[in-house]
């Protein structure tokens, strides 16, 4: 991880803190970049009850057993990306990864930070669903997708990990960082026929 | 677009997915007891099916895992998914000895400028 001087958001150069509304004009979709996020790549046994009932103690949260589900902790939320693979969501300033780390140790497991590597883009609103399914095949619609579910796919031709935290509906789509100014142009472009909400989450 | 059964994940769109070829292809135990054309066989000759073939994909775009799928390479219908590891379920084998009738849409020209397109590049 750089030096935190020098941790810069991918977005820096589009100027989001300019254009962020001060009022809260009728926008049919809001989007946002959430700086600042820790993520750590979480890799072990899901089967094995002791790596579970370590990973329980040192998060305070279950790891999700069901695929494309989400688990929310009182500092950390945890999203499923493989049985046998999660990723670990908490804000900035957690030791998080030495912390599992420490957690873990003896344990056959994989503990990465990936914080750097991502950028999380916030889209809400009541036309965030139909801009998503522009350029997504993931079906979105309630009686599939709802709150706490979380799935990676395609968006706009890039790989995206899709969390939806609320019934708004409110998105955070985490995406790579090399990827992540033209995955807001294009998400900029498909909201724009709803009338678009710049904020900063 | 072929909708395809991540055994993890559920029905996904086809674009999500990497074909990795005819599964259930078992690594000699002994690899240097072989003569040169048992290891190019294992290597490098796979089943090229007209019906249902055993085949590896792998759900790239999602959780990344690899799992095995039984597909008619005619109708591309999907017969089966089934996780790394786990039998092959028995599909009896569909037969397609009939040529399929020669393509008869009123709608198309017999496709005319494709041949003066050739005649005129010779």
């Amino acid at each position: 991880m750089p030096e935190g001087y020098l941790r810069q958001s991918p977005l820096a150069s589009l100027g989001l803190a300019a254009r962020a509304a001060t009022a809260a004009d009728a926008a049919g979709v809001t989007m946002g970049e959430r700086e600042r996020v820790m993520l750590v790549n979480l890799r072990g046994d899901g089967v094995d009850r002791g790596f579970l009932d370590r990973v329980r103690q040192a998060l305070e949260v279950d790891l999700p057993a069901e695929p494309n589900t989400a688990a929310e902790g009182t500092r950390h939320r945890v999203l499923w990306l493989g049985p046998n693979e999660w990723l670990v969501v908490a804000g900035e300033g957690e030791q998080l990864a030495a912390a599992l780390d420490a957690a873990l140790a003896g344990l056959h497991v994989s503990v990465t930070d990936i914080s750097d590597a991502r950028a999380v883009i916030a889209l809400s609103g009541a036309q965030a669903r139909d801009v998503l399914a522009k350029g997504c095949p993931l079906d979105l619609h309630p009686r599939s997708f709802g709150p706490m579910r979380c799935a990676q796919s395609r968006l706009a031709k890039v790989a995206v990990l899709i969390d939806q935290r609320d019934d708004a509906p409110s998105y955070d789509l985490y995406v790579l960082r090399s990827q992540a100014r033209y995955l807001w142009r294009w998400l900029d472009d498909a909201a724009r026929e709803y009338a678009v909400r710049i904020i900063r989450p | 677009m072929l909708l395809i059964t991540c055994p993890f994940c559920g029905p996904r769109d086809e674009s999500e997915f990497a074909c990795g070829g005819e599964a259930h292809i078992v690594r000699p135990a002994d690899p240097a007891a072989l003569t040169d054309a048992q290891w190019a066989d294992y290597l490098f000759m796979r089943k090229n099916v007209k019906g249902v073939h055993f085949e590896r994909w792998m759900h790239s775009h999602g959780c990344r895992r690899w799992f095995n799928a039984a597909r008619d390479t005619v109708t591309h219908q999907f017969l089966a998914f089934y996780k790394m590891g786990e039998q092959a379920p028995d599909i009896a084998p569909v037969s397609y000895t009939a040529r399929p009738a020669p393509r008869t849409d009123p709608a198309l020209p017999a496709d005319p400028a494709l041949h003066t397109d050739r005649e005129g590049a010779r």
